[in-house]
């Protein structure tokens, strides 16, 4: 009776994280139905590949992705991309030379990471989508978490589709007004807008007969494909680590039956049950 | 080593004897395995154990995250990054690692909220109850320097903040900061000292644990009844217990497993739900984040902290916060001398039963208001909470023992069991038979 007190105080426990409020006004996270959500959610190569060409064609122009290596864009549960393919793309950046002067740069390698980007006072991407938290409640406690995840990249895809179009000038600075962004306005100007590229097909377009067509690439899809993109970015092992979930999962509780049993039975004569 | 009447251990191999007369290994571990165990303990009395493999768990998964981490301003997120993506299984390690920690103060939370409501702090247990409360202060400075380790935003606000506290002490206040620090701002000095501190403690801990386990194995463990075992022979001693092994260790090992499930879970499909976006974002000192909070298990007392908003006579309200934050702590070790009453158990206390309830309504409330932005609501709350807190240690637990009727207690934990399992398996008849004086409570 106690005993399911406490369990029921523990579990409140649990579920309480350490989310702080979102500030003032903006701070409105849209919910977008991701692929990779829950327990038994992956990643969908396509939209990782199209993500890719929107980080690489718009966001790279800014923004660096420091912590990911770019060979990682061959993982077969994350873009897929062929190996050939990731050679090229790596031929693309420019990295610092370690046998150079200091300043001097090279090719990059698959082997390197993303270069660092930070030049017009941009973030780095590669944690984006787990360092923000998009949903917060009830009353700051969390709870949806548990159901929706924390929000990161919704939190993406709510910033890059939450300009209002209204333009500030602060102290000779222009920030743009935007929905998602706390406190209502951010310093990005809006980098997406209708048909800024052309989704490419990669892959095994080339083998297969009846290869996916990619949707057009309005600012909505391309804001939708980044974000899961970074998602990716920010933890390439997800879908390894959710498999290695089943598999231990399954295992501890085979054990648990087991033990349930060995117990019933070890205690049936001393409880008289025997 | 145990006071409770049981077997001798008798070196029966001739290996045994030959170690035995030279080093009496075999007897500590035979005693310590066999111990005689109260047979009526019910799933409260789980958290021991999995408190240790909690304790296994953090230092296994420490030491090869170790091996991988770079203690320095300019490399240690970098680092944590290293561990997440290059390193075999290094995402695992820390994961199992952060969560860990949670897990940790879960069941150092049930732990010592069953020590208190079964009264488990108070004579001839004392001293055990004493070195659990210095096994959680360290637990408590353990994890906090872990936190800090990753480098994060989060991990460098919170160890500006926390150390900061310490400049409230009057007069040397700063001076200490600045010595705690190893210079004039939170910097590589103290990332390298939280570094060699995080990875020294644990090793205290699991000394102090093993004091723990002596102090209880001489005393006997207490039992949902707090009654105590009878000791006037092995063959009554036997009656109200069942050795260690086998029988609690499948019991133990059984409840464990469907904690680690829930370890499982956590790990695998939400290893960030606990931990704060924030710290993905590298330390920077001169961006302070909007709200900085600490992590789950610091919230009450970090909600008590905050409570002192005023000044107490020469008192000012920052060093009033830091009094409180810590008394609130140091007032649990005294337990055993705050509660008057003559009854152990708090089944058998009619009135006690609220307040401790009330106490633990009081610890979430206090851990949601540590979670929230300052506002003077959550001011006001987590006053109100702070106050039910001291007041529970310092003025119900003394009175309620003047005050409070028990209510009959069973004369022995055969008693008890048996009330639950009837001997003659008739269980209709069992409180009948069971002798007068005898309250019909199952053994949960």
């Amino acid at each position: 009776m106690k005993a399911s007190k406490f369990l029921i105080a523990l579990a409140a426990m649990l579920l309480t994280p350490t989310v702080a409020l979102s500030a003032g006004a903006g701070g409105t996270t849209k919910d977008v139905a991701f692929s990779f959500e829950g327990p038994f959610g992956t990643f969908d190569k396509h939209q990782l590949q199209r993500g890719f060409q929107v980080f690489h064609e718009i966001c790279s122009g800014c923004h660096g992705l420091k912590y990911l290596a770019i060979r990682e864009l061959a993982r077969a549960d994350g873009p897929s991309f062929p190996e050939a393919q990731v050679k090229a793309i790596a031929a693309l950046y420019e990295v610092p030379d370690e046998n150079g002067e200091p300043g001097d740069t090279r090719e990059a390698k698959p082997s390197d990471k993303f270069p660092e980007n930070n030049g017009a006072g941009a973030p780095d991407l590669t944690l984006m989508a787990k360092a923000r938290a998009g949903f917060h409640g009830p009353m700051g406690l969390g709870l949806n978490q548990m159901m929706k995840g924390i929000g990161g990249p919704e939190y993406i895809y709510s910033i890059l589709t939450g300009y209002t179009g209204e333009i500030e000038e602060v102290a000779g600075r222009e920030l743009y007004e935007n929905t998602a962004m706390a406190g209502g306005k951010i310093s990005m100007a809006p980098p997406l807008e209708d048909d800024l590229l052309e989704y490419e097909v990669h892959g095994e377009a080339e083998d297969e007969a009846h290869s996916y067509s990619p949707p057009p690439a309005t600012a909505d899809q391309m804001a939708k494909d980044v974000s899961a993109f970074l998602t990716w970015a920010a933890e390439p092992q997800m879908v390894e680590r959710k498999e290695a979930g089943f598999r231990n999962l399954v295992m501890i509780i085979l054990l648990s039956v087991l033990l349930y049993y060995t117990n019933k039975k070890l205690w049936a004569p001393i409880k008289r049950k025997a | 080593m145990a006071g409770i009447p049981h077997e001798e251990y008798e070196p029966k191999s001739k290996f045994e004897k030959w170690l035995h007369q030279r080093l009496p290994i075999g007897g500590i571990i035979y005693s310590t395995l066999m111990i005689p165990t109260p047979k009526n303990l019910n799933w409260m009395w789980i958290w021991g154990i999995i408190l240790t493999v909690c304790l296994v768990i953090q230092i296994v998964t420490g030491i090869i995250l170790v091996m991988h981490y770079t203690p320095h301003v300019d490399h240690a997120f970098a680092s944590v990054e290293h561990i997440m993506r290059d390193v075999n299984g290094g995402w695992l390690m820390r994961y199992m690692h952060a969560n860990g920690a949670s897990l940790f103060f879960i069941a150092v939370y049930a732990h010592i909220f069953r020590g208190l409501y079964y009264g488990s702090y108070k004579a001839p247990r004392e001293i055990t109850w004493i070195i659990g409360i210095l096994i959680y202060v360290a637990m408590m400075a353990t994890a906090f320097m872990g936190y800090v380790l990753p480098w994060g935003q989060m991990s460098f606000w919170g160890a500006t903040v926390i150390t900061n506290l310490f400049s409230a002490i009057p007069f040397v206040g700063q001076p200490i900061v600045e010595w705690l620090w190893g210079g004039f701002a939170v910097d590589q000095p103290l990332l390298n000292r939280f570094f060699s501190l995080h990875y020294l403690l644990p090793f205290v801990i699991a000394g102090l644990v093993a004091v723990h386990i002596w102090a209880f194995h001489t005393t006997g463990n207490n039992n949902p009844t707090g009654v105590e075992v009878r000791r006037g022979s092995i063959e009554e001693a036997k009656k109200d217990t069942v050795p260690f092994w086998p029988y609690y260790v499948i019991k133990d090992l059984y409840a464990l497993a469907i904690i680690l499930a829930i370890f499982v879970i956590m790990v695998f499909f939400m290893p960030n739900y606990l931990g704060h976006p924030d710290n993905y974002i590298e330390a920077n000192p001169l961006a302070t984040p909007a709200h900085i909070v600490p992590e789950w298990y610091f919230l009450p007392f970090y909600a008590i902290l905050r409570a002192i908003t005023f000044d107490i006579l020469f008192i000012d309200s920052k060093l009033g916060g830091v009094l409180a934050m810590f008394a609130a702590i140091a007032v649990m070790a005294l337990a055993p001398w705050l509660d008057t009453s003559r009854v152990r158990s708090g089944r058998y206390r009619p009135q006690f039963k609220w307040w401790f309830w009330g106490l633990v309504v009081d610890f979430f409330v206090l851990m949601w208001a540590g979670s929230q932005a300052a506002t003077s609501l959550i001011g006001t709350i987590s006053l109100i909470g702070t106050i039910y807190w001291f007041g529970y240690f310092l003025v119900i637990l003394p009175l309620l023992g003047i005050t409070e009727k028990p209510l009959p207690q069973p004369k022995t934990i055969e008693d008890d069991f048996d009330s639950h399992y009837p001997p003659d398996g008739q269980k209709s008849s069992a409180s009948s038979q069971a002798p007068s004086g005898v309250v019909a409570t199952p053994a949960e």
